[in-house]
Order: structure tokens, then C-alpha cells, then sequence
């Protein structure tokens, strides 16, 4: 294959990559960023997502695209509340203490993921596509569908970056992020915004899920790569910054495709890696993160 | 503090040293005593203790959940006809995750905690290599239903067994003339980046050469890979024959993207069914495979020309026409690699009654009753076919299967003869001391 349309194909499918990363990245930073938690429990809430696509596309009949309109509405809400009791009953009752919080998140972890192997299987199941769009270009055909992701990608991102910037649920949680005493003694419902924000964390994994889940398979163990890439895309954009996770992803993911179709996907693994100790020593707040107070 | 520490301060709560040691005594006594080891004399009619070593979680986990489901089945026809001498079959399952290292713990255990007679039922290649040095440690014979080429390699060592299933290397022996006249001569090779694959790539090629063909490009797959379109590219234009092996739970967007990258405009396609087992094929995406031809070790649809035995096994198994589970359509099974279960559950049952089979300390004439063994007839037994079994290297061979896919089905289009698939020993384990 020539180089241009080799090119092509590695920038598109790298921007698929970054598409389902950022989304996923998104809700690990702003879990991070809000409540100073590191969650490692990401990856479960994404794998989650993704079986209950399943579940819920297999109990639907009729067109594909109705059960796979459902999923995306229904699968979140119910990992987000998932996430939600989760947060009650650990996390609140750790008073997020971080040590102690990465320890019961390994737990959470190992709960949700025993819990689908019990309930799910160990299959990887797939899931039809709402279309299936062929797109053939000169010198290779493309999926209509991987393309879509990128546009709902950027469209979920910006509609987060709404509610975060411009509606009042935002404004608080932006304060609670910038200082959890004052915006306790403005009477802010600290412990009803942590809930909330574990919440919003977990829905964002699953709807990105639910996105990759009709060119992958729901399959129990699919969390840890996201959980992985994420937090190499959150270290180097800075945890906490919607800017820096977005601009991360996108570095990350085209990267990884342009490095994995032209010379060879460890290579790319390898150099994402070094780029977070390259971050990790001369910039440890994030490309895009604010110091530590 | 002072006050926290009570529970671990023995001095307090009364223990005493001496207690202790009394108490620990009166238990070794107990042990000791004569009534105590209950099986002493009723060996006769104390169960044969098989360790099934079963990936019931990891990426084996779909094969794993059908070995069981195989294993179970043709235990429960062995013991129902009496058993093994007279002793029925009791299998202790342990999860290996399907992984290496707890592999070799699973061995470790089944000989030393469980006290199983043998250990068995094991598929992943990379599971084998890891826990092949623990059985040979131990004197515990170890029968696998693994199909890598590992075994007759002669690279493991006296106590491995593969008499259930044949081997990569033989496999693709076998089918390269049919492809290389068939279907194209120019062929691209797409398999996992670990010893199965390599098995595949090592003789593979040198087998479509004998034929006048040729392999073109290799391309590995790092197992754990969840995206394949990135590798697609690699795949030379004027490649007449895309043979692709892939396992894991990839295998599906392997073949979507295929279809998405090439749509009709397609080399031919020649797979091996680790690739879907555990799939259904007309599953949403696979339109593509139509018309693409797959190796299988045992049929996975029934076929025209079933023997008896064959349907028999099937109804065993609780397997329906379509190779699927009978209680639920949608639950494909493995089958084209878990007759080798019962296969080689019959075989361990020829080997224990040859060698008069008592307990443990007949290991090592269960291992050399297993390497004289040397041939297999089809039948209830072998309900895949006529096997020959080779001592010297431990390994079984057998006929295969080339399947099409035609009408949403797999339908057989060319059975190969075991001497297809037969090729010049590499090794000796008889020479090992046991």
C-alpha cells in the first residue's frame, strides 16, 4: 500500500482511539480532579458498560439500531448508579482517605470483575452495530460506524464541558475541586457532590464502552486497557484538566495508530510509556494540570 | 496499646505453651493411628483420582467451560460401565486462569495436596510449556489436549502426553496440499505473536513449499490485542491466500475488520477454526466468512455422513446439529477441540487397564503403558476417527477436517488421510529415565 492512503488509515483509526479514550480518560481525571481519589475500579465501570450493552441490545428484538439507542441511554445511568452506591458505601465510609481509597477500589475491581464472570461468562459477545455502513475508499473500505464514534465522541465531550462550565451542577463541583473546606462552609453538599461526581466518572466509561463496543466484544476482562491508557493520557494531560485530557487522547490515540501501522504496536506502547516518565520528571502536574496547592 | 494487644498475647488468654504442644501431639497421634488412613486396604474400590487442570477463567475460559462440560460426560459413560479396574473416576477440577505460572502451582497441588493419580485436561500451549517442568518434577503423569506441536517436539519431557488430539505442526502438514490446489499458492499468515503461533509459522511454510507455493508475508498478533485494522496494511496486494489463526476474545473483530477492510474485493480465505470456536458464525459481521474454507478437528455442524459414534458422542456431550449447546442455541460450543477430552479420557482408561493400575506408586508403568499403545479405532471410544499413536514422541495423529462455510453452516469438503498430516520424529522420551 502506498504511503498516503497508509497514513490515512493509521490517522483514522487512531482517531478512534482517541475518540473512546478521551471519553473514558475523562471521567478517571474528574474523579481524580473533584474528589482526589485514584480509581482504579475505572477500567470495571467501562467493562460494565459494555456487558450491559450486550444484555440489553440481546433483549431487545427488532432493528439493531433501537436496542443499540436504548443501551447508550440506559447502560450508563445504570453503572452510574452502580458507581453511586458504590461511593456511598465505600468510598464515603473511607472518608476518601487516598491510600485507603486505591486499596478498596482494587477490591471493587476484582468485584465487579468476578461478579461478570459469574453473570456474563467468559465469552466475548458481540453486539450489532445500529449500522452498518461500508465506506470504500480508493484503495480500502472503512466502517461508517467507527467513523460515528468520533462525531458522538466530540459531541458527549462537549456536552460535558457545558455542564461543567456553564450550568450551576458544574459551578459547584468546580468549587468543590478548588477547595473542599469553602465550598463546605458556602454550604455546598460536599458529600452529595462526591457521590455525584463518582457517578458522572463511571457513566462517561460506560457510555464510551457502549460507543466501542459493536467493533470489539463485551468480554470480562476488556477493562484494563482503557484503565491503562487512561491513566497514562490523564498523567500527561494533567489530572483534573478537561483541556489537558482531551489534547492527551488525542496525542495518545493518533500516535499509537500512526507508530502501530508503520512500525510496530509495541513501539507505540513503548514510547507512550516514556512519555509519562518523560512527563512524570519535568512536568509532573500534566502537560495541561495546575500544581498542587 | 497494651490493652489492643491482648489477642495476640497467648500468655493472657490461657494458652500455654505446654497446651499447646500436648494438643498438637494428641493430633499427630490421631493421624498416626492405624484406622486412620481409610483407603489402606479398600484401594479396590477407592475412586481413581483425575486433576483436571481447566482454564475456568483467562482468555482460555469458553474452551475451558466446554472441556468440563466433554470431560464430565465421558466420565460419567466410563463410570457408568463400570469405571476404570473395577474403580469409577472422580475428577477434581482446579482453575488455572489460563496462566503459566499458576499452571504449574495447579500441578504442584493436584500431586501433593489433592493426591490425584494423573493430571489432565489441559489446552492453552503456553499453560503447557509452563507446567510440563512440574509434572516431570513430581513423576505425575500429565495428558494434555493441547494440539501445540510442544509435546511431540520432544522439548517437555517423559511424563507429558498429547494421545487425544493431534498437533499444529501435523495439521498444517496436512492441509497445505489442499490449499497449495485448491484455493492459491501465494499465501499471507496472520497468527497470535506466542508458541501456538509459531508452531504455525515454523511448518507451515515449508509444508505450502513442498507444494510449489509460496508464503509471503508473516504477520504476528500480540495476543492480548483488541484492534486489528492497524495490522491490515501488512497484507501484500497480490496475496492469493489469507491463512489466519487467532484466539482470544479478539478473534471476531479480527475477522469484522477483515470483511470491513476488504469487503468483496477478497484473497481467499483459509482459517483455522480457533478463530471462532465458541462463535457462532452467523453472528452479526461474519457475512463475510461466506464461502472462506476452515480447518476443524471435529466437525462442529453434524454432517450427512455421521457415524453412530459420532452422534452418540454429540448427545453425550448435549450438543445440538448446529454445534451448539442443546439448551441454548446460542451457547456455541468448542467442538472441534474438545473431543479430545473424551478421547484422551478413553485412552488414559486403555493405558490404566494395561498396566493393571493400582495407585500412585504404579505411575511409572501407567507411562510406559501409555507409550506402547499404538493405535485407536474409531468408534465410541473415538468418535472423531482412527488415531495412530506414536510413543516415542507422545503424540497422536489423526485425520482433519477442511470445512466451508456455505449457507451460514460448516459443511466438511475434504477429510485428509492421517498420513497427510504424518512427519519424521524429532525426539525420543523413551530414552528418558522415568
Amino acid at each position: 500500500m502506498a504511503f498516503f492512503p497508509h497514513l490515512l488509515l493509521a490517522t483514522l483509526e487512531g482517531l478512534v482511539t482517541s475518540a473512546v479514550l478521551a471519553l473514558t480518560a475523562l471521567g478517571l481525571s474528574l474523579v481524580f480532579g473533584v474528589m482526589r481519589i485514584v480509581n482504579v475500579a475505572h477500567g470495571e465501570f467501562f467493562m460494565l458498560g459494555a456487558v450491559l450493552a450486550w444484555a440489553i441490545t440481546i433483549t431487545l428484538t427488532g432493528h439493531p439500531a433501537l436496542g443499540f439507542a436504548v443501551a447508550l441511554v440506559l447502560s450508563p445511568l445504570i453503572v452510574g448508579g452502580i458507581a453511586w452506591i458504590a461511593e456511598r458505601l465505600v468510598l464515603r465510609r473511607l472518608e476518601y482517605n487516598p491510600e485507603a481509597t486505591i486499596v478498596a477500589t482494587i477490591g471493587l475491581l476484582y468485584i465487579i470483575q468476578q461478579l461478570a464472570l459469574t453473570f456474563y461468562g467468559p465469552e466475548a459477545r458481540p453486539v450489532a452495530p445500529p449500522f452498518s455502513y461500508r465506506i470504500q475508499l480508493p484503495w480500502f473500505g472503512y466502517s461508517g460506524y467507527k467513523l460515528s464514534i468520533i462525531a458522538a465522541s466530540a459531541l458527549l465531550l462537549l456536552a460535558t464541558w457545558f455542564v461543567l462550565t456553564r450550568t450551576r451542577i458544574g459551578l459547584v463541583m468546580r468549587a468543590t475541586q478548588y477547595d473542599r473546606e469553602t465550598a463546605l462552609a458556602f454550604g455546598i453538599p460536599v458529600g452529595r457532590v462526591y457521590g455525584a461526581v463518582f457517578a458522572l466518572g463511571a457513566m462517561l466509561a460506560a457510555v464510551a464502552a457502549v460507543l466501542i463496543v459493536p467493533i470489539q466484544q463485551a468480554h470480562y476482562l476488556m477493562g484494563l486497557d482503557p484503565l491503562l491508557l487512561s491513566f497514562i493520557v490523564v498523567i500527561i494531560g494533567g489530572l483534573g484538566s478537561l483541556r489537558g485530557t482531551v489534547v492527551a487522547a488525542l496525542l495518545i490515540g493518533v500516535s499509537d495508530g500512526i507508530i502501530s501501522v508503520f512500525f510496530s504496536p509495541t513501539l507505540a506502547k513503548i514510547i507512550a510509556t516514556l512519555v509519562v516518565a518523560l512527563v512524570l520528571v519535568f512536568r509532573p502536574q500534566g502537560l495541561f494540570g495546575t500544581a498542587t496547592k | 496499646m497494651t490493652e489492643d494487644n491482648r489477642f495476640f498475647d497467648l500468655g493472657k488468654t490461657g494458652l500455654t505453651r505446654r497446651t499447646a504442644l500436648k494438643g498438637l501431639a494428641a493430633g499427630a497421634g490421631l493421624m498416626a493411628a492405624p484406622g486412620f488412613v481409610r483407603y489402606s486396604q479398600a484401594q479396590s474400590s477407592a475412586p481413581i483420582k483425575i486433576g483436571f487442570q481447566a482454564h475456568r477463567t483467562g482468555i482460555g475460559a469458553a474452551y475451558g467451560r466446554w472441556y468440563e462440560k466433554t470431560t464430565n460426560a465421558a466420565v460419567k459413560l466410563i463410570n457408568d460401565a463400570g469405571g476404570i479396574n473395577g474403580r469409577p473416576i472422580e475428577i477434581i477440577v482446579e482453575d488455572d486462569g489460563t496462566d503459566p505460572k499458576r499452571g504449574a502451582e495447579v500441578v504442584g497441588k493436584f500431586a501433593s495436596q489433592h493426591k490425584t493419580d494423573i493430571v489432565f485436561g489441559t489446552l492453552f500451549s503456553h499453560v503447557v510449556v509452563g507446567s510440563a517442568p512440574t509434572a516431570g518434577e513430581l513423576k505425575i503423569p500429565y495428558y494434555v489436549v493441547s494440539e501445540g506441536y510442544h509435546v511431540a517436539s520432544g522439548k517437555l519431557n517423559r511424563w507429558v502426553f498429547q494421545p487425544g488430539i493431534t498437533d499444529v505442526r501435523a495439521q498444517v502438514t496436512s492441509v497445505a496440499p489442499w490449499i497449495a490446489a485448491n484455493i492459491g499458492k501465494k499465501v499471507t499468515m496472520i497468527y497470535p505473536d506466542y508458541a501456538f503461533g509459531y508452531d504455525h509459522r515454523d511448518y507451515f511454510a515449508p509444508a505450502i513449499k513442498a507444494q510449489g507455493g509460496d508464503v509471503i508475508a508473516q504477520i504476528p498478533i500480540p495476543p492480548t490485542e483488541s484492534s486489528f485494522t492497524k495490522y491490515l496494511p501488512q497484507i501484500p496486494a497480490d496475496t492469493e491466500v489469507l491463512y489466519h489463526v487467532m484466539v482470544g476474545p479478539g478473534v471476531l473483530t479480527f475477522v469484522k475488520e477483515l470483511g470491513e477492510f476488504y469487503g468483496s474485493n477478497k484473497p481467499q480465505l483459509f482459517g483455522f477454526i480457533d478463530s471462532l470456536e465458541a462463535v457462532d458464525i452467523n453472528s452479526p459481521g461474519l457475512e463475510f466468512l461466506d464461502g472462506s474454507h476452515f480447518w476443524e478437528g471435529s466437525p462442529r455442524y453434524a454432517q450427512a455422513n455421521d457415524s453412530e459414534a459420532q452422534k452418540a458422542y454429540r448427545a453425550a456431550v448435549g450438543i445440538d446439529d448446529n454445534g451448539a449447546s442443546v439448551g441454548d442455541a446460542k451457547d456455541v460450543s468448542t467442538a472441534a477441540h474438545m473431543f479430545g477430552c473424551w478421547e484422551t479420557l478413553y485412552v488414559i482408561k486403555k493405558a490404566m487397564e494395561d498396566s493393571g493400575y493400582k495407585g500412585p506408586e504404579d505411575r511409572a508403568k501407567l507411562v510406559e503403558a501409555t507409550e506402547a499403545l499404538t493405535e485407536f479405532k474409531e468408534g465410541p471410544e473415538h468418535p472423531q476417527g482412527d488415531k495412530i499413536f506414536n510413543g516415542k514422541i507422545h503424540q497422536v495423529f489423526g485425520h482433519q477436517n477442511i470445512s466451508k462455510v456455505e449457507g451460514g453452516k460448516l459443511k466438511v469438503v475434504h477429510r485428509t488421510s492421517i498420513e497427510d498430516g504424518m512427519y519424521e520424529p524429532e525426539a525420543d522420551y523413551t530414552t528418558q529415565p522415568l
